[in-house]
């Protein structure tokens, strides 16, 4: 008999699930269970260690503290792994990604990182809390009870953690905001109501390490002197609200939860919302008004949530990324965290990375590093091949970023420098087939549609500034339109209320700025230099590469395409509505998509 | 469609159960969707009669939020993400494939009550990119040919496929 033990980890968050962990974690089981392993090896279900890129993700470690990384694994390589790693002791090198001897290209992926926020996920149980007790957990929220509330917010104050859902304000003031505010009953809110399209930073946190969460409220209710917290979570996420429940089912049996938590006389409850889909709802005041059970939408502040927040009472609303810092900051420590980033930007910062990256997924940097580390040393650069082109941080409120000024750190006074932000941590990677014009006019779209209405320039601004974009991209834009774009822009930004309102513009102006040369190809030569804006493209077929096989006509939803079997065919441009369907279906790459610059006839014509 | 005896009794159910919870609307519009499948205007006006909050408010709620349904789903619920990474990968194509394969606009059923289609904002895998969800199951890296095929299977064969 080997005389070695293994744990062998299966990610199962969304993202692993939605590649196939399950299978996996299920056919793991079901051989270790029929007995035929000799070795010691215990499954342990895990959550997300953020490598999006190569799920399902297996992790084999051994006694000897060994770690080895299986990436891209189906359920049919699990009995290889069985047979050849936990019986011979024997790495599968075909599947694995990352072990103790390679040094692979994925060393900086590591190395370059800090685990804070993310510190648990992948790594522990997040079903089983005494997974969590195992690796420290609830030792934050003991030195919390220990040293007392004052003691509490000036331990995060020598942090130097910043909110991390965006706006960036200092967490302990806005605790000590609400701590001062005289009153019986006080709230504590986590803000789990991801809106952000493309960022799943918060989503990840709460399905892996969902413990870390109600330490930090837990503590935060302490510090501020609140006995109820809520959790304000997105619906669209139901994998993270059931192991949310289980989560607080657990720690109530564990008596963190309750009455008299710990030997102390503090008492605190945790209730989780569901959020109905309502993007602005992750504005303080609107999220408020949704717990209250309302329409979401914003209110002027001040009054702010410190002083009247849910049922008009003191509240303080943190983001998720923001609580997960705290039970690690009460461990081990404000220098710690404070030794990583930069002087207004301290500890680390969690990003999605996507779009095309060659190492999509989650990941966690000290801050300060600049924009070409991450995309390049950490997330492996551009998956297509082509040039880098830009980034875009924060979502419909942030910017775009150009490939230009990749040596920008990341932090939050950098960003907001060249009129970008942090923001939550979506970072979407473009290449050059991105047109920035529809990255602008995606997000305004976006933030037209969520727009609570409240605001005259917000609700009718918005619109008229993606009239103005389809215009554009259209083909039929003017050079007076950017005059009136900046315009447009500036009045939202001072005629809206709210944060959403206040940053709609951010998208276009930011594009407008650093990618001027493509606004005005729209504009004046009608061509969309990326080839994406639909009426300024036309598809074709290239006679040279066509077999004649037919599968594009057949394909076609509005029979633009004809021609004989065995000779090239010919799209009817007339016809053709450029949905794609064409390209995805032909197997020879014979089919192309061109922009071409509008002669001045053509151009005239169109003007008709 | 009325609303059956059973589903009305099953609304009550819903309601006595949130009668002590402050800002309760929400919670009972959800479970009401989760149980019922939808909100319909009958439901609405029983939740009014029950709570004593205000159909309009009611109303105004359901209207406001994107989850909530004032018709029944079709047999496939077909979510198409509009995240930013789907957005960049495709999924307008991907959406217009949809559209011509089930005869349908995103935002409605089909005819046949067999298809619903809906674009959400962001399902949160965007590393496979562009998604598609069917009745909560994941279609990753989807293309206007893959939609096409996935439909013709959902409508059970119809080797066509139009």
């Amino acid at each position: 008999m080997a005389n070695n033990s293994y744990k062998v980890k299966v990610g199962l968050a969304s993202c692993g699930i939605a590649a196939g962990a399950q299978q996996v974690y299920d056919r793991f089981s079901e051989l270790l269970q029929s007995g035929k392993l000799t070795s010691q090896a215990e499954l342990i279900p895990t959550g997300c260690l953020g490598m999006c890129f190569c799920e399902p993700i297996v992790e084999v470690s051994t006694n000897t503290g060994e770690r080895y990384l299986y990436g891209g694994v189906t359920a049919a390589d699990v009995e290889l792994i069985l047979d050849q790693h936990l019986t011979k002791g024997e790495p599968v090198s075909e599947l694995l990604v990352y072990g103790p001897n390679s040094h692979s290209e994925l060393d900086s992926y590591f190395h370059k990182q800090r685990r804070i926020a993310l510190k648990n996920c992948g790594v522990i149980n997040p079903e089983d809390i005494n997974s969590y007790l195992e690796v420290g957990g609830y030792q934050g929220l003991k030195k919390a009870l220990e040293i007392g509330p004052e003691q509490v917010i000036a331990e995060l104050k020598a942090s130097g953690l910043r909110g991390r859902g965006g706006a960036g304000f200092p967490t302990h003031l806005k605790w000590s905001l609400t701590q001062q505010t005289p009153g019986e009953l006080k709230y504590i809110i986590c803000n789990a109501d991801e809106g952000d399209p493309g960022a799943f930073m918060d989503r990840s946190i709460l399905e892996s390490d969902p413990h870390s969460i109600i330490e930090g409220m837990l503590i935060a209710g302490w510090a501020i002197g609140a006995s109820k917290g809520y959790i304000y979570c997105r619906a669209e996420y139901p994998l993270a609200i059931k192991r949310l429940k289980i989560a607080i089912a657990q720690a109530e049996a564990h008596q963190f939860l309750g009455t008299g938590i710990l030997g102390t006389d503090f008492n605190f409850s945790i209730e989780i919302r569901e959020g109905a889909g309502a993007f602005v709802c992750g504005e303080e005041t609107a999220l408020i008004m949704s717990i209250e059970g309302q329409r979401g939408m914003p209110r002027f502040r001040p009054p702010y949530p410190s002083e009247k927040g849910l049922f008009a009472v003191p509240t303080s609303i943190n983001n998720v990324e923001t609580l997960a810092n705290v039970p690690r900051i009460l461990a081990d420590g404000a220098a710690e965290f404070s030794k990583y980033g930069t002087e207004n930007s301290r500890g680390t910062k969690v990003f999605a990375l996507a779009g095309k990256i060659n190492r999509g997924g989650l990941v966690e940097i000290p801050m300060g590093m600049t924009i070409n580390e991450l995309i390049f040393d950490i997330g492996g650069g551009i998956s297509t091949g082509k040039p880098f082109k830009a980034i875009q941080t924060g979502g419909p409120s942030g910017g775009c970023i150009p490939a230009e000024l990749g040596d920008t750190p990341v932090d939050y006074d950098s960003l907001s420098k060249i009129g970008a932000i942090m923001g939550s941590g979506g970072m979407l990677v473009m290449d050059e087939d991105t047109c920035m014009v529809d990255v602008a006019k995606y997000f305004l779209s976006f933030a037209r549609s969520e727009s609570c209405g409240k605001c005259t320039f917000c609700r009718i601004g918005t619109e008229k500034l993606l009239a103005i974009l389809e215009r554009i991209t259209q083909g039929e834009g003017t050079s007076s339109d950017l005059t009136l774009i900046q315009r447009l822009a500036e009045a939202i930004k001072v005629g809206s209320m709210c944060g959403l309102g206040q940053t709609v513009p951010n998208p276009i102006l930011t594009t407008m700025k650093y990618f001027a040369a493509e606004y005005q190809a729209h504009i004046e030569e009608g061509c969309c230099p990326a080839k994406q804006c639909k009426a300024l493209i036309t598809y074709q077929i290239d006679p040279e590469l066509c077999r004649g096989c037919g599968l594009c006509a057949r394909v076609c939803a509005v029979s633009a395409i004809s021609g004989k079997v065995k000779e090239p065919y010919l799209i009817d441009s007339e016809q053709c509505i450029r949905c794609g369907l064409c390209i995805s279906a032909c197997k020879f790459n014979a089919i192309s998509v061109e922009s071409r610059p509008k002669t001045d006839s053509a151009s005239l014509e169109v003007a008709q | 469609m009325l609303a059956s005896s059973e589903q009305l009794l099953k609304v009550e159910q819903i309601v006595s159960k949130y009668r002590d919870v402050p800002g309760a609307a929400i919670p009972i519009l959800q479970e009401i969707q989760n149980e019922l499948g939808y909100v319909s205007p009958e439901f609405i006006a029983k939740v009014a009669e029950l709570t004593k909050i205000p159909a309009s408010d009611l109303y105004g709620i359901v209207t406001f939020y994107s989850q909530f349904r004032l018709e029944p789903l079709g047999e496939y619920h077909i979510q198409v993400c509009h995240g930013t990474a789907c957005h960049l990968a495709g999924a307008e194509q991907v959406t217009e494939a949809l559209e011509i394969a089930v005869n349908t606009k995103c935002g409605s059923t089909s005819k046949d009550g067999k298809f619903t289609l809906e674009k959400v904002a962001c399902i949160g895998c965007c590393s496979l990119a562009p998604v598609i969800s069917v009745n909560g199951k994941i279609y990753g890296r989807m293309t206007p040919d893959k939609v096409r095929s996935l439909v013709r299977d959902l409508k059970g064969g119809d080797s066509r496929g139009k």
